[in-house]
């Protein structure tokens, strides 16, 4: 975690930012319902910092658009995340960050499900389960050194 | 002779914050509600509504998670995240905290009182059951720290007669403890879930047990006539799949009507009826009412009131409580 200590993963591959979201004229038509897509979402969780790294969550590849599934009108909402190295052990705390930036984000009525993507982690089904169980997520955000390093993880940075 | 739930009343019990849980007193007069804002409320009803009695409030540091009532109905004990247990004493119409049970090493999750009121069982993240005898002085003592689990234990209850206790975990198992020479051991586990148990409920009876699951799942297991004395075995002998979109969180067996309960992560409150022309080792459940919005979130608990056929509160993340009645339709 500290920028003393050696890095799980020293030289990342850096990958190029998407744009800016271009307005159709629809969506800039008030009488017009717009409802929450996947680009939509994914702007909500790109900028997230990577917890090593001085970099976000897109620049790393960890979080890509085609990765993410919302369902305006069931209010689901489905992430994939990649972990850059299979044993990363950063992993659970990447997930919680998305968790809880959508779970802020968000109207309540969402249900959010957030998952390593198939194959790309050496604990991919433990992290699932952890990131699934809202208890524990409650119980983890009680606690007070953890939800400061998500807001590291969620603080604005200049992109 | 179609079977229907109607919306009594919702409370709004614990604002910008999630109700984890709710339960009746023995006399089915009081509800006790608890949640994320550190509190637990006490509803009774007043002529045809249910209004807040008292807020119990400084008793616990972090969420309060579970509350159950000792048989009695004078004692009242709530489970938190901030590890530890807190009992509280019912004096005229106001609660006192009488003591605070400390060990565990982190979030506790349940606890539950045994039909005789002389032990309490609590369970935690740790992986551990307590169980806590309780003498004539209101003191408490740890009698037995159980590791049978390999994970999180979710939920802790007693059978209705006999001192016999079953536990749900993360571990995607169930495990029945009974007490043999002054030592209570895991007599058998109960596997089948594909991912975690969250809650447990016996019939009235005590011949089956419900588990739910976030395999979206709820298992009935029975307890097998072949048991030899010092072991236990339950069956799975139905499974209701299907029903549920989403985690499981609450079953609850009504005492009186035998209507099965269901709250889930899909904001839905569901009621089962037992299929009666049906094997009894091979029962048969159908679903004979559901409120697919009964809330606006999670459902996390569903509560049969014992003494009023047919009375369920539901309780969910959106900080509300709902009571239903199900009954025929008019």
């Amino acid at each position: 975690m500290s920028a003393g200590s050696r890095l799980e993963n020293a030289n990342p591959v850096i990958f190029q930012r998407s744009g800016e979201r271009l307005l159709t004229a629809s969506e800039e038509d008030e009488d017009v319902h717009d409802p929450i897509d996947d680009r939509e979402i994914f702007d909500l969780i790109r900028s997230i910092n990577d917890p090593e790294h001085p970099l976000s969550l897109e620049e790393l590849n960890v979080v890509e658009q085609v990765r993410v599934k919302v369902n305006d009108a069931e209010s689901t909402v489905s992430v994939e995340f990649t972990p850059t190295i299979p044993h990363c052990s950063m992993a659970t705390l990447i997930g919680l960050s998305i968790k809880v930036k959508l779970l802020r984000a968000l109207p309540d009525r969402f249900k959010t499900d957030v998952h390593i993507t198939p194959g790309t982690h050496a604990s991919e089904e433990a992290v699932n389960k952890q990131l699934a169980d809202k208890e524990r997520v409650a119980a983890a955000l009680e606690n007070s050194s953890l939800l400061e390093v998500v807001n590291q993880c969620l603080s604005t940075r200049k992109i | 002779m179609k079977e229907t739930l109607s919306l009594v009343q919702k409370l709004s019990a614990h604002p910008d914050s999630r109700c984890w849980f709710v339960s009746w007193n023995p006399s089915g007069t009081l509800l006790a509600s608890c949640g994320g804002d550190k509190a637990i409320r006490i509803w009774g009803r007043e002529g045809d509504s249910w209004i807040c009695k008292s807020v119990l409030q400084d008793g616990h540091q972090r969420t309060v998670r579970k509350v159950a009532w000792s048989p009695c109905g004078n004692y009242l004990a709530s489970a938190s995240f901030d590890a530890t247990t807190c009992i509280w004493k019912k004096k005229n119409n106001d609660f006192e905290s009488l003591t605070v049970l400390e060990g565990h090493e982190n979030e506790v999750k349940c606890v539950a009182w045994a039909p005789s009121g002389n032990l309490l069982a609590t369970c935690s993240r740790d992986k551990s059951v307590w169980v806590w005898e309780v003498d004539e002085d209101d003191e408490y003592e740890c009698v037995t720290v159980i590791n049978s689990h390999t994970q999180d234990v979710k939920h802790v209850v007693w059978h209705p007669t006999q001192e016999l206790l079953a536990s749900a975990s993360y571990d995607n198992n169930i495990c029945i403890y009974k007490e043999e020479d002054d030592d209570w051991e895991c007599r058998a586990t109960l596997t089948g879930h594909t991912s975690t148990v969250w809650s447990l409920s016996f019939d009235a009876k005590g011949q089956r047990l419900a588990s739910c699951s976030d395999d979206r799942t709820v298992k009935i297991w029975m307890e097998g006539s072949e048991s030899r004395q010092s072991d236990v075995s339950w069956k799975c002998v139905c499974t209701l799949s299907g029903f549920h979109g989403r985690t499981v969180y609450d079953v609850a067996w009504c005492p009186l009507t035998g209507a099965l309960a269901t709250a889930c992560g899909d904001d839905g409150v569901r009621v089962f009826r037992e299929d009666e022309s049906a094997d009894p080792q091979q029962p048969l459940f159908s679903l004979a009412a559901q409120v697919t919005k009964a809330h606006n979130q999670d459902v996390n608990c569903v509560s049969w009131n014992p003494k009023e056929p047919g009375l369920l509160a539901s309780c969910s993340d959106d900080g509300e409580i709902a009571i239903w009645k199900f009954h025929e339709e008019d």
